[in-house]
Protein backbone atom coordinates (compact mmCIF):
# COMPACT_ATOMS: atom_id res chain seq x y z
CA UNK A 1 0.00 0.00 0.00
CA UNK A 2 2.57 2.52 1.16
CA UNK A 3 4.33 1.87 -2.43
CA UNK A 4 1.17 3.07 -4.18
CA UNK A 5 0.65 5.69 -2.92
CA UNK A 6 4.49 6.89 -2.81
CA UNK A 7 4.09 6.32 -6.47
CA UNK A 8 0.78 8.24 -6.48
CA UNK A 9 2.76 11.16 -5.62
CA UNK A 10 5.17 11.08 -8.25
CA UNK A 11 4.16 12.24 -11.83
CA UNK A 12 6.60 10.10 -12.91
CA UNK A 13 5.77 6.15 -14.59
CA UNK A 14 2.23 5.10 -14.72
CA UNK A 15 0.56 8.16 -14.07
CA UNK A 16 -1.54 6.72 -10.60
CA UNK A 17 -2.09 9.86 -9.52
CA UNK A 18 -4.58 10.51 -11.89
CA UNK A 19 -6.07 6.94 -11.61
CA UNK A 20 -5.95 6.99 -7.89
CA UNK A 21 -8.73 8.97 -7.30
CA UNK A 22 -10.55 6.20 -9.61
CA UNK A 23 -9.44 3.52 -7.57
CA UNK A 24 -10.67 5.48 -4.69
CA UNK A 25 -14.20 5.53 -5.49
CA UNK A 26 -14.18 2.26 -6.71
CA UNK A 27 -13.04 0.99 -3.55
CA UNK A 28 -16.00 3.13 -1.75
CA UNK A 29 -18.66 2.02 -4.30
CA UNK A 30 -17.64 -2.48 -3.39
CA UNK A 31 -16.99 -2.00 -0.40
CA UNK A 32 -20.76 -2.76 0.89
CA UNK A 33 -20.98 -5.48 -1.34
CA UNK A 34 -17.81 -7.05 -0.12
CA UNK A 35 -18.76 -6.27 3.48
CA UNK A 36 -21.67 -8.98 2.07
CA UNK A 37 -19.91 -11.57 0.61
CA UNK A 38 -16.95 -11.06 2.95
CA UNK A 39 -18.46 -13.60 5.46
CA UNK A 40 -19.14 -16.34 2.38
CA UNK A 41 -15.77 -16.19 1.19
CA UNK A 42 -14.13 -16.93 4.84
CA UNK A 43 -16.08 -20.21 5.70
CA UNK A 44 -15.79 -21.26 2.06
CA UNK A 45 -12.48 -22.92 1.90
CA UNK A 46 -13.71 -25.55 5.32
CA UNK A 47 -17.29 -25.63 3.93
CA UNK A 48 -15.63 -26.92 0.38
CA UNK A 49 -13.92 -29.33 2.20
CA UNK A 50 -16.56 -30.45 4.23
CA UNK A 51 -19.04 -31.21 1.32
CA UNK A 52 -16.56 -32.53 -0.58
CA UNK A 53 -14.86 -35.12 2.25
CA UNK A 54 -17.99 -35.77 4.68
CA UNK A 55 -21.15 -34.75 3.60
CA UNK A 56 -21.07 -35.97 -0.40
CA UNK A 57 -19.30 -39.29 0.58
CA UNK A 58 -21.86 -39.88 2.94
CA UNK A 59 -24.86 -39.48 0.37
CA UNK A 60 -22.55 -41.42 -1.73
CA UNK A 61 -22.31 -44.42 0.63
CA UNK A 62 -26.05 -44.79 0.96
CA UNK A 63 -26.40 -44.75 -2.84
CA UNK A 64 -23.81 -47.50 -3.21
CA UNK A 65 -25.22 -49.93 -0.59
CA UNK A 66 -28.11 -50.03 -2.71
CA UNK A 67 -26.49 -51.31 -6.09
CA UNK A 68 -24.32 -54.56 -6.43
CA UNK A 69 -21.41 -52.29 -7.41
CA UNK A 70 -18.10 -53.86 -7.56
CA UNK A 71 -14.71 -52.89 -8.61
CA UNK A 72 -13.90 -55.11 -11.28
CA UNK A 73 -17.18 -54.61 -13.42
CA UNK A 74 -18.30 -50.72 -14.15
CA UNK A 75 -21.36 -50.90 -14.24
CA UNK A 76 -23.59 -50.15 -10.79
CA UNK A 77 -27.02 -52.33 -10.72
CA UNK A 78 -29.37 -51.20 -8.68
CA UNK A 79 -30.41 -53.90 -6.51
CA UNK A 80 -32.66 -52.39 -3.98
CA UNK A 81 -31.99 -53.82 -0.11
CA UNK A 82 -30.10 -56.56 -1.60
CA UNK A 83 -27.34 -56.29 -0.02
CA UNK A 84 -28.86 -55.46 3.79
CA UNK A 85 -30.56 -58.51 2.73
CA UNK A 86 -27.34 -60.66 2.23
CA UNK A 87 -25.53 -58.82 5.72
CA UNK A 88 -28.39 -59.94 7.56
CA UNK A 89 -28.33 -63.33 6.31
CA UNK A 90 -24.56 -63.81 6.60
CA UNK A 91 -23.50 -65.77 9.45
CA UNK A 92 -19.90 -63.97 9.29
CA UNK A 93 -21.69 -60.55 9.49
CA UNK A 94 -24.10 -61.75 12.66
CA UNK A 95 -20.69 -62.69 14.49
CA UNK A 96 -18.96 -59.50 12.97
CA UNK A 97 -21.91 -57.61 14.91
CA UNK A 98 -21.84 -60.03 18.30
CA UNK A 99 -18.03 -59.36 18.18
CA UNK A 100 -18.02 -55.75 18.05
CA UNK A 101 -21.16 -55.36 20.71
CA UNK A 102 -18.86 -57.83 22.87
CA UNK A 103 -16.06 -55.76 22.41
CA UNK A 104 -17.46 -52.10 23.14
CA UNK A 105 -19.29 -53.30 25.86
CA UNK A 106 -16.33 -54.99 27.88
CA UNK A 107 -14.06 -52.07 26.64
CA UNK A 108 -16.66 -49.36 27.87
CA UNK A 109 -17.77 -51.30 31.26
CA UNK A 110 -13.97 -51.82 31.98
CA UNK A 111 -12.33 -48.64 30.93
CA UNK A 112 -15.18 -46.32 32.64
CA UNK A 113 -15.60 -48.46 35.71
CA UNK A 114 -11.57 -48.33 36.27
CA UNK A 115 -11.43 -44.73 34.92
CA UNK A 116 -13.79 -43.76 37.99
CA UNK A 117 -11.79 -45.63 40.32
CA UNK A 118 -8.83 -43.76 39.50
CA UNK A 119 -10.20 -40.91 39.49
CA UNK A 120 -11.47 -40.90 42.74
CA UNK A 121 -8.20 -41.96 44.43
CA UNK A 122 -5.57 -39.49 42.07
CA UNK A 123 -7.84 -36.47 42.19
CA UNK A 124 -5.16 -35.14 44.62
CA UNK A 125 -2.64 -32.23 44.58
CA UNK A 126 0.47 -34.12 45.57
CA UNK A 127 3.46 -34.47 43.00
CA UNK A 128 3.63 -37.90 42.73
CA UNK A 129 -0.71 -37.93 42.06
CA UNK A 130 0.35 -35.93 39.27
CA UNK A 131 2.99 -37.58 37.86
CA UNK A 132 0.88 -41.03 37.85
CA UNK A 133 -1.90 -39.01 36.30
CA UNK A 134 0.70 -38.16 33.28
CA UNK A 135 1.91 -41.68 33.40
CA UNK A 136 -1.38 -43.35 32.83
CA UNK A 137 -2.28 -40.90 29.95
CA UNK A 138 0.56 -41.41 28.13
CA UNK A 139 -0.36 -44.74 26.42
CA UNK A 140 -3.68 -42.11 25.18
CA UNK A 141 -1.35 -40.20 22.47
CA UNK A 142 1.03 -42.82 21.27
CA UNK A 143 0.03 -44.43 17.73
CA UNK A 144 -2.37 -47.27 17.69
CA UNK A 145 0.43 -49.24 15.64
CA UNK A 146 3.02 -48.70 18.36
CA UNK A 147 0.61 -49.55 20.74
CA UNK A 148 -0.88 -52.76 18.71
CA UNK A 149 2.92 -53.97 17.89
CA UNK A 150 3.94 -54.05 21.71
CA UNK A 151 1.00 -55.81 23.11
CA UNK A 152 1.26 -58.62 20.41
CA UNK A 153 4.75 -58.81 21.81
CA UNK A 154 4.18 -58.87 25.72
CA UNK A 155 1.21 -61.57 24.77
CA UNK A 156 3.14 -63.91 22.45
CA UNK A 157 2.26 -67.00 24.01
CA UNK A 158 5.52 -68.85 24.12
CA UNK A 159 8.01 -65.65 24.68
CA UNK A 160 5.88 -63.01 25.95
CA UNK A 161 6.34 -60.87 29.18
CA UNK A 162 2.64 -61.44 30.41
CA UNK A 163 2.64 -65.08 30.09
CA UNK A 164 5.92 -64.66 32.76
CA UNK A 165 4.31 -62.01 34.75
CA UNK A 166 1.25 -64.71 35.40
CA UNK A 167 3.42 -67.54 36.21
CA UNK A 168 5.12 -65.02 38.83
CA UNK A 169 1.54 -65.74 40.65
CA UNK A 170 1.47 -69.31 39.58
CA UNK A 171 -0.86 -69.09 36.51
CA UNK A 172 -0.71 -71.33 33.33
CA UNK A 173 0.28 -69.46 30.19
CA UNK A 174 -2.28 -67.96 28.56
CA UNK A 175 -3.04 -68.25 24.26
CA UNK A 176 -3.79 -65.02 24.49
CA UNK A 177 -4.88 -63.80 21.01
CA UNK A 178 -4.00 -67.22 19.08
CA UNK A 179 -7.03 -68.79 20.55
CA UNK A 180 -11.07 -67.82 19.54
CA UNK A 181 -12.05 -68.45 23.04
CA UNK A 182 -9.55 -65.65 24.34
CA UNK A 183 -8.45 -63.33 21.45
CA UNK A 184 -11.38 -60.89 22.12
CA UNK A 185 -10.36 -60.35 25.38
CA UNK A 186 -7.44 -59.86 24.73
CA UNK A 187 -8.33 -56.89 22.32
CA UNK A 188 -10.52 -55.44 24.71
CA UNK A 189 -7.36 -55.43 27.51
CA UNK A 190 -5.29 -53.66 24.90
CA UNK A 191 -8.58 -51.58 24.16
CA UNK A 192 -8.77 -50.57 28.31
CA UNK A 193 -5.17 -49.65 28.76
CA UNK A 194 -4.53 -47.47 26.18
CA UNK A 195 -8.17 -45.02 26.92
CA UNK A 196 -8.13 -45.28 30.68
CA UNK A 197 -5.73 -42.67 31.05
CA UNK A 198 -8.07 -40.12 29.00
CA UNK A 199 -11.22 -41.34 30.94
CA UNK A 200 -9.68 -40.90 34.04
CA UNK A 201 -8.77 -37.36 33.24
CA UNK A 202 -12.16 -36.18 32.08
CA UNK A 203 -13.56 -37.60 35.34
CA UNK A 204 -11.20 -35.74 37.35
CA UNK A 205 -12.06 -32.76 35.37
CA UNK A 206 -15.07 -33.17 36.02
CA UNK A 207 -14.76 -34.11 40.29
CA UNK A 208 -12.70 -30.17 40.05
CA UNK A 209 -15.51 -28.65 38.49
CA UNK A 210 -18.27 -29.71 41.50
CA UNK A 211 -18.21 -26.74 44.29
CA UNK A 212 -16.40 -27.34 47.17
CA UNK A 213 -19.27 -25.57 49.19
CA UNK A 214 -21.23 -28.86 48.86
CA UNK A 215 -18.60 -30.78 50.62
CA UNK A 216 -18.36 -28.19 53.58
CA UNK A 217 -22.25 -27.98 53.94
CA UNK A 218 -22.46 -31.54 53.94
CA UNK A 219 -19.56 -31.85 56.34
CA UNK A 220 -21.58 -29.58 58.73
CA UNK A 221 -24.38 -32.19 58.31
CA UNK A 222 -22.21 -34.95 59.35
CA UNK A 223 -22.44 -36.87 56.26
CA UNK A 224 -20.06 -39.88 56.01
CA UNK A 225 -17.60 -40.60 53.44
CA UNK A 226 -20.08 -43.22 51.72
CA UNK A 227 -22.95 -40.85 51.84
CA UNK A 228 -20.91 -37.79 50.13
CA UNK A 229 -19.93 -40.29 47.34
CA UNK A 230 -23.49 -42.00 46.49
CA UNK A 231 -25.52 -38.57 46.77
CA UNK A 232 -23.52 -35.68 46.27
CA UNK A 233 -20.29 -36.83 44.17
CA UNK A 234 -21.73 -39.45 41.75
CA UNK A 235 -25.07 -37.66 40.53
CA UNK A 236 -22.60 -34.37 40.27
CA UNK A 237 -20.47 -36.31 37.72
CA UNK A 238 -23.54 -37.92 35.96
CA UNK A 239 -22.79 -35.80 32.99
CA UNK A 240 -19.65 -36.50 32.65
CA UNK A 241 -20.15 -39.69 33.23
CA UNK A 242 -22.85 -40.05 30.32
CA UNK A 243 -20.61 -37.87 28.18
CA UNK A 244 -17.72 -40.72 28.34
CA UNK A 245 -20.28 -43.10 27.69
CA UNK A 246 -21.24 -41.84 24.78
CA UNK A 247 -17.88 -40.94 23.19
CA UNK A 248 -16.26 -44.23 24.25
CA UNK A 249 -18.91 -46.12 22.68
CA UNK A 250 -18.78 -44.17 19.55
CA UNK A 251 -14.91 -45.10 19.31
CA UNK A 252 -14.87 -48.32 20.37
CA UNK A 253 -17.45 -49.19 17.74
CA UNK A 254 -14.95 -47.87 14.93
CA UNK A 255 -12.35 -50.01 16.24
CA UNK A 256 -10.15 -50.99 13.33
CA UNK A 257 -6.09 -51.02 13.71
CA UNK A 258 -5.59 -52.60 16.61
CA UNK A 259 -7.60 -55.58 14.60
CA UNK A 260 -5.32 -54.76 11.05
CA UNK A 261 -2.42 -55.07 12.65
CA UNK A 262 -2.57 -57.81 15.83
CA UNK A 263 -5.27 -60.33 14.83
CA UNK A 264 -6.41 -59.91 11.15
CA UNK A 265 -10.04 -60.99 12.22
CA UNK A 266 -8.54 -64.04 13.14
CA UNK A 267 -8.27 -67.03 14.67
CA UNK A 268 -11.72 -68.51 12.77
CA UNK A 269 -13.53 -64.52 12.76
CA UNK A 270 -13.19 -64.73 16.32
CA UNK A 271 -12.13 -60.84 16.23
CA UNK A 272 -13.68 -59.32 13.16
CA UNK A 273 -15.30 -56.26 14.02
CA UNK A 274 -17.57 -53.67 11.90
CA UNK A 275 -14.43 -51.82 9.95
CA UNK A 276 -12.63 -54.44 9.47
CA UNK A 277 -15.09 -56.32 7.61
CA UNK A 278 -16.03 -52.79 5.77
CA UNK A 279 -12.42 -53.00 4.82
CA UNK A 280 -11.73 -56.58 3.70
CA UNK A 281 -15.14 -56.76 1.62
CA UNK A 282 -14.33 -53.48 0.26
CA UNK A 283 -10.39 -53.72 -0.75
CA UNK A 284 -10.10 -57.69 -0.68
CA UNK A 285 -13.21 -59.27 -2.24
CA UNK A 286 -13.82 -56.02 -4.18
CA UNK A 287 -17.48 -56.21 -2.88
CA UNK A 288 -18.35 -52.41 -2.29
CA UNK A 289 -21.47 -52.63 -2.80
CA UNK A 290 -22.60 -54.88 -0.03
CA UNK A 291 -19.17 -53.05 2.06
CA UNK A 292 -21.52 -49.49 1.27
CA UNK A 293 -24.13 -51.47 3.56
CA UNK A 294 -22.06 -52.80 6.01
CA UNK A 295 -20.83 -48.90 6.41
CA UNK A 296 -24.53 -47.95 6.57
CA UNK A 297 -25.12 -49.63 9.43
CA UNK A 298 -22.52 -48.53 11.15
CA UNK A 299 -23.41 -44.66 10.05
CA UNK A 300 -27.22 -45.25 11.53
CA UNK A 301 -25.52 -46.78 14.97
CA UNK A 302 -23.18 -43.70 15.56
CA UNK A 303 -25.76 -41.36 14.11
CA UNK A 304 -28.39 -42.64 16.95
CA UNK A 305 -25.97 -42.10 19.59
CA UNK A 306 -25.10 -39.01 18.66
CA UNK A 307 -28.56 -37.48 18.47
CA UNK A 308 -29.51 -39.50 21.64
CA UNK A 309 -25.86 -36.82 22.73
CA UNK A 310 -27.58 -33.82 21.39
CA UNK A 311 -30.90 -34.50 22.86
CA UNK A 312 -29.34 -35.02 26.90
CA UNK A 313 -27.39 -32.16 26.29
CA UNK A 314 -29.91 -30.22 25.08
CA UNK A 315 -31.93 -30.51 28.29
CA UNK A 316 -28.94 -29.96 30.96
CA UNK A 317 -29.06 -26.54 28.82
CA UNK A 318 -32.02 -26.05 29.49
CA UNK A 319 -32.11 -27.37 33.39
CA UNK A 320 -29.39 -24.51 33.64
CA UNK B 1 -2.51 -43.43 65.63
CA UNK B 2 -0.41 -41.05 63.64
CA UNK B 3 2.31 -43.99 63.34
CA UNK B 4 -0.51 -46.20 61.12
CA UNK B 5 -0.93 -42.52 59.29
CA UNK B 6 2.00 -42.75 57.93
CA UNK B 7 2.29 -46.58 57.29
CA UNK B 8 -0.94 -46.21 55.37
CA UNK B 9 0.66 -42.92 53.33
CA UNK B 10 3.50 -45.40 52.60
CA UNK B 11 1.03 -48.11 51.63
CA UNK B 12 -0.50 -46.03 49.49
CA UNK B 13 2.74 -44.70 47.20
CA UNK B 14 3.54 -47.88 46.60
CA UNK B 15 0.22 -48.78 45.29
CA UNK B 16 0.35 -45.80 43.15
CA UNK B 17 3.92 -46.44 41.89
CA UNK B 18 2.34 -50.56 41.13
CA UNK B 19 -0.08 -48.78 39.14
CA UNK B 20 2.21 -46.28 37.17
CA UNK B 21 4.30 -49.15 36.53
CA UNK B 22 1.55 -50.96 34.43
CA UNK B 23 0.95 -47.92 31.98
CA UNK B 24 4.96 -46.97 31.73
CA UNK B 25 6.61 -50.51 32.04
CA UNK B 26 5.47 -51.95 28.70
CA UNK B 27 7.32 -49.04 27.18
CA UNK B 28 10.17 -49.58 28.96
CA UNK B 29 10.25 -52.87 27.53
CA UNK B 30 9.89 -51.80 24.27
CA UNK B 31 12.67 -50.37 24.96
CA UNK B 32 14.98 -53.36 26.61
CA UNK B 33 13.59 -55.29 23.74
CA UNK B 34 15.23 -53.29 21.04
CA UNK B 35 18.55 -53.27 22.24
CA UNK B 36 18.24 -57.52 22.49
CA UNK B 37 19.66 -59.67 20.56
CA UNK B 38 17.42 -62.62 18.78
CA UNK B 39 18.86 -65.28 20.83
CA UNK B 40 17.52 -63.20 24.18
CA UNK B 41 14.87 -62.49 22.71
CA UNK B 42 13.65 -65.83 22.51
CA UNK B 43 14.14 -67.37 25.80
CA UNK B 44 11.97 -67.82 28.41
CA UNK B 45 11.88 -66.63 31.47
CA UNK B 46 12.91 -63.27 29.52
CA UNK B 47 15.86 -61.39 31.38
CA UNK B 48 14.60 -57.93 32.04
CA UNK B 49 18.05 -56.13 30.83
CA UNK B 50 20.20 -57.37 27.47
CA UNK B 51 23.09 -58.77 27.76
CA UNK B 52 24.79 -56.46 25.56
CA UNK B 53 23.21 -53.11 24.52
CA UNK B 54 23.04 -53.72 20.37
CA UNK B 55 22.20 -50.82 18.85
CA UNK B 56 22.65 -52.94 15.35
CA UNK B 57 18.67 -53.59 15.63
CA UNK B 58 17.67 -49.78 15.23
CA UNK B 59 19.95 -49.96 12.10
CA UNK B 60 18.19 -52.83 11.00
CA UNK B 61 14.65 -51.80 11.10
CA UNK B 62 16.02 -48.52 9.63
CA UNK B 63 17.37 -50.28 6.57
CA UNK B 64 14.51 -53.15 5.80
CA UNK B 65 12.59 -50.33 4.30
CA UNK B 66 12.36 -46.88 2.98
CA UNK B 67 11.94 -45.42 6.43
CA UNK B 68 13.84 -41.86 5.08
CA UNK B 69 10.97 -41.39 2.61
CA UNK B 70 8.45 -43.09 5.30
CA UNK B 71 9.69 -40.42 8.00
CA UNK B 72 9.19 -37.28 5.41
CA UNK B 73 6.30 -38.21 3.90
CA UNK B 74 5.31 -38.32 7.78
CA UNK B 75 6.39 -35.10 8.57
CA UNK B 76 4.74 -33.20 5.43
CA UNK B 77 1.85 -34.58 5.35
CA UNK B 78 1.49 -33.76 9.21
CA UNK B 79 2.90 -30.18 8.83
CA UNK B 80 0.84 -29.74 5.32
CA UNK B 81 -2.66 -30.40 7.08
CA UNK B 82 -1.51 -28.78 9.90
CA UNK B 83 -0.83 -25.31 7.87
CA UNK B 84 -4.21 -26.05 5.78
CA UNK B 85 -5.97 -26.52 8.88
CA UNK B 86 -4.78 -23.51 10.72
CA UNK B 87 -5.44 -20.89 8.01
CA UNK B 88 -8.99 -22.54 7.09
CA UNK B 89 -9.97 -22.73 10.58
CA UNK B 90 -8.85 -19.15 11.81
CA UNK B 91 -10.79 -18.11 8.86
CA UNK B 92 -14.37 -19.86 9.52
CA UNK B 93 -14.35 -19.81 13.16
CA UNK B 94 -13.75 -15.62 12.67
CA UNK B 95 -16.51 -15.42 10.39
CA UNK B 96 -19.17 -17.45 12.55
CA UNK B 97 -17.98 -15.76 15.93
CA UNK B 98 -17.88 -12.00 14.21
CA UNK B 99 -20.08 -11.68 11.22
CA UNK B 100 -23.91 -12.08 11.33
CA UNK B 101 -24.83 -13.01 7.55
CA UNK B 102 -27.19 -15.19 6.27
CA UNK B 103 -27.47 -19.33 6.45
CA UNK B 104 -24.73 -18.90 9.19
CA UNK B 105 -26.62 -21.21 11.24
CA UNK B 106 -26.70 -24.02 8.46
CA UNK B 107 -23.08 -23.16 7.02
CA UNK B 108 -22.13 -24.15 11.23
CA UNK B 109 -24.39 -26.96 11.29
CA UNK B 110 -22.36 -28.43 8.43
CA UNK B 111 -19.38 -28.25 10.59
CA UNK B 112 -21.46 -29.70 13.51
CA UNK B 113 -21.76 -32.94 10.69
CA UNK B 114 -17.88 -32.73 9.85
CA UNK B 115 -17.24 -33.04 13.77
CA UNK B 116 -19.55 -36.13 14.32
CA UNK B 117 -18.54 -38.22 11.24
CA UNK B 118 -15.79 -40.12 11.18
CA UNK B 119 -13.30 -41.71 8.71
CA UNK B 120 -14.42 -44.89 9.36
CA UNK B 121 -17.53 -43.90 7.82
CA UNK B 122 -16.64 -42.22 4.78
CA UNK B 123 -13.64 -43.84 3.46
CA UNK B 124 -15.30 -46.23 0.93
CA UNK B 125 -16.83 -43.54 -0.93
CA UNK B 126 -13.68 -41.07 -0.56
CA UNK B 127 -11.35 -43.72 -1.65
CA UNK B 128 -13.98 -44.25 -4.73
CA UNK B 129 -13.60 -40.08 -5.36
CA UNK B 130 -9.95 -40.04 -4.84
CA UNK B 131 -9.40 -42.94 -7.75
CA UNK B 132 -11.89 -41.18 -10.35
CA UNK B 133 -9.49 -38.34 -9.45
CA UNK B 134 -6.61 -39.70 -9.66
CA UNK B 135 -5.50 -38.61 -6.54
CA UNK B 136 -4.30 -42.26 -5.12
CA UNK B 137 -0.83 -42.46 -3.81
CA UNK B 138 -0.62 -38.32 -3.71
CA UNK B 139 0.29 -36.28 -0.98
CA UNK B 140 -3.14 -34.90 -1.85
CA UNK B 141 -5.69 -37.65 -0.92
CA UNK B 142 -3.91 -37.64 2.53
CA UNK B 143 -3.69 -33.81 2.93
CA UNK B 144 -6.93 -32.28 1.41
CA UNK B 145 -9.44 -33.87 3.10
CA UNK B 146 -8.33 -32.84 6.37
CA UNK B 147 -7.51 -29.52 5.26
CA UNK B 148 -10.21 -28.27 7.24
CA UNK B 149 -10.58 -29.16 11.04
CA UNK B 150 -14.48 -28.90 12.22
CA UNK B 151 -13.15 -29.13 15.93
CA UNK B 152 -10.32 -26.40 15.33
CA UNK B 153 -12.99 -24.27 14.02
CA UNK B 154 -15.29 -25.22 17.00
CA UNK B 155 -12.26 -24.24 19.32
CA UNK B 156 -10.95 -21.20 17.64
CA UNK B 157 -14.96 -19.73 17.13
CA UNK B 158 -15.03 -19.88 21.19
CA UNK B 159 -11.94 -18.01 21.63
CA UNK B 160 -12.87 -15.36 18.95
CA UNK B 161 -16.02 -14.38 20.89
CA UNK B 162 -14.15 -13.97 24.21
CA UNK B 163 -12.20 -10.98 22.18
CA UNK B 164 -13.67 -7.58 23.68
CA UNK B 165 -16.03 -5.93 21.25
CA UNK B 166 -14.11 -2.85 22.29
CA UNK B 167 -10.29 -4.28 20.94
CA UNK B 168 -11.74 -4.46 17.47
CA UNK B 169 -13.92 -1.07 17.54
CA UNK B 170 -10.68 0.35 18.61
CA UNK B 171 -9.15 -1.15 15.60
CA UNK B 172 -11.70 -0.75 12.97
CA UNK B 173 -11.51 3.32 13.80
CA UNK B 174 -7.74 2.77 13.28
CA UNK B 175 -8.84 2.05 9.47
CA UNK B 176 -7.59 -1.56 10.31
CA UNK B 177 -8.44 -4.01 7.35
CA UNK B 178 -10.12 -7.02 8.66
CA UNK B 179 -7.11 -8.78 6.98
CA UNK B 180 -5.00 -7.36 9.32
CA UNK B 181 -7.77 -7.26 12.54
CA UNK B 182 -7.39 -11.47 12.19
CA UNK B 183 -3.85 -11.75 11.86
CA UNK B 184 -2.75 -9.32 14.00
CA UNK B 185 -5.15 -8.87 17.34
CA UNK B 186 -7.04 -11.97 17.04
CA UNK B 187 -4.74 -14.77 16.19
CA UNK B 188 -2.16 -13.52 18.99
CA UNK B 189 -5.02 -13.52 21.48
CA UNK B 190 -5.85 -16.52 20.66
CA UNK B 191 -2.57 -18.43 20.84
CA UNK B 192 -3.26 -20.65 23.99
CA UNK B 193 -6.33 -22.34 21.72
CA UNK B 194 -3.72 -22.23 18.91
CA UNK B 195 -1.18 -24.04 20.45
CA UNK B 196 -3.50 -26.55 21.84
CA UNK B 197 -5.26 -27.10 18.99
CA UNK B 198 -1.57 -27.57 16.78
CA UNK B 199 -0.49 -30.06 19.24
CA UNK B 200 -3.57 -32.07 19.36
CA UNK B 201 -3.90 -31.96 15.17
CA UNK B 202 0.05 -32.96 14.91
CA UNK B 203 -0.25 -36.06 17.23
CA UNK B 204 -3.35 -37.15 15.45
CA UNK B 205 -1.94 -37.13 12.74
CA UNK B 206 1.33 -38.60 13.32
CA UNK B 207 -0.14 -41.33 14.75
CA UNK B 208 -2.59 -41.84 11.89
CA UNK B 209 -2.60 -45.61 10.30
CA UNK B 210 -5.98 -45.76 8.89
CA UNK B 211 -6.39 -42.90 6.23
CA UNK B 212 -2.49 -43.95 4.71
CA UNK B 213 -3.25 -47.52 4.77
CA UNK B 214 -6.52 -46.61 2.78
CA UNK B 215 -5.10 -44.16 0.23
CA UNK B 216 -2.09 -45.35 -0.63
CA UNK B 217 -0.49 -48.60 -1.65
CA UNK B 218 2.83 -47.77 -2.84
CA UNK B 219 6.18 -47.54 -0.54
CA UNK B 220 7.19 -43.80 -1.61
CA UNK B 221 3.99 -42.26 -0.54
CA UNK B 222 3.95 -43.89 2.79
CA UNK B 223 3.84 -42.88 6.26
CA UNK B 224 5.89 -43.98 9.31
CA UNK B 225 3.31 -45.94 10.77
CA UNK B 226 2.58 -48.15 8.18
CA UNK B 227 6.40 -48.65 7.64
CA UNK B 228 6.41 -49.58 11.05
CA UNK B 229 3.76 -51.85 10.83
CA UNK B 230 4.75 -53.81 8.17
CA UNK B 231 8.44 -54.38 9.72
CA UNK B 232 6.21 -57.09 11.62
CA UNK B 233 6.11 -59.04 8.00
CA UNK B 234 9.18 -58.05 6.62
CA UNK B 235 11.17 -61.34 7.74
CA UNK B 236 10.22 -64.65 6.70
CA UNK B 237 9.70 -67.25 9.24
CA UNK B 238 9.28 -65.71 12.89
CA UNK B 239 9.03 -62.11 13.64
CA UNK B 240 12.15 -60.40 15.07
CA UNK B 241 10.64 -58.70 17.27
CA UNK B 242 14.00 -56.83 19.11
CA UNK B 243 13.96 -54.84 15.16
CA UNK B 244 10.03 -54.33 15.58
CA UNK B 245 10.35 -52.65 18.64
CA UNK B 246 13.75 -50.41 17.48
CA UNK B 247 12.05 -49.64 14.62
CA UNK B 248 8.05 -48.75 17.11
CA UNK B 249 10.75 -46.39 19.29
CA UNK B 250 11.31 -44.06 16.22
CA UNK B 251 7.82 -43.68 16.04
CA UNK B 252 7.00 -43.22 19.47
CA UNK B 253 9.49 -41.46 20.81
CA UNK B 254 9.25 -37.93 19.26
CA UNK B 255 5.52 -37.96 20.36
CA UNK B 256 7.21 -38.91 24.01
CA UNK B 257 9.32 -36.11 23.94
CA UNK B 258 6.76 -33.86 22.66
CA UNK B 259 4.91 -35.20 25.76
CA UNK B 260 7.18 -34.42 28.25
CA UNK B 261 8.10 -30.80 27.38
CA UNK B 262 4.21 -29.95 26.94
CA UNK B 263 2.40 -32.30 28.91
CA UNK B 264 0.07 -29.74 30.80
CA UNK B 265 -1.15 -28.00 26.98
CA UNK B 266 -1.08 -31.83 25.61
CA UNK B 267 -3.57 -33.07 28.09
CA UNK B 268 -5.78 -29.99 27.91
CA UNK B 269 -5.87 -30.42 24.28
CA UNK B 270 -7.50 -33.88 24.46
CA UNK B 271 -9.22 -33.73 27.34
CA UNK B 272 -10.69 -30.28 27.97
CA UNK B 273 -11.91 -30.19 24.61
CA UNK B 274 -14.02 -33.30 24.89
CA UNK B 275 -15.63 -31.88 27.74
CA UNK B 276 -17.09 -28.47 26.67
Amino acid sequence: MARLSDAADTDKGWGLKRLWPVWEQAKQEVQPLWATLRPYLFVSPATLIFILFFIYPILFLIYISFTSWNLISPEKEFVGVANYIELFRSADFRQVMGNTVVYTVLTVSLSLVLALFLALWLNRKGVLHGIIQGAIFSPYIISLVSVSLLWLWMMDPQFGLLNWVLSWFGFPPSPWLTDPNTAVYGLVLVSVWKVIGYNTLVFIAGLQSIPKEIYEAADLDGASFWQKLTRLTLPMLSPTLFFLLVINTINSFQVFDIVQIMTQGGPVNSTNMLVYFIYENAFNFFKIGYASAAGVILLFMIGLLTIFHFMFLAKRVHYQ
Amino acid sequence: MAYVLRVLKWFEYVALILVGLIFVFPFAWMFLTSFKSLGEVFQFPPQLLPEAWLWENMKTAWESGPFLTYFFNSLIVTVGILILQLITGVLAAYAFARYQFKGRDLLFGLTLVALMVPPQITFVPVFLQMSHWGWLNTYLSLIIPYAASAFGIFLLRQAFRQVPEEVIEAARLDQASEWKIIWRIMVPMARPVLVTFGLFSFIYHWNDYFWPLVMTNQEEIRTLPIGIAMLKDASSGGVMWNVVMAGNLILVIPILIIFFVAQRQIIRAFVYSGVK
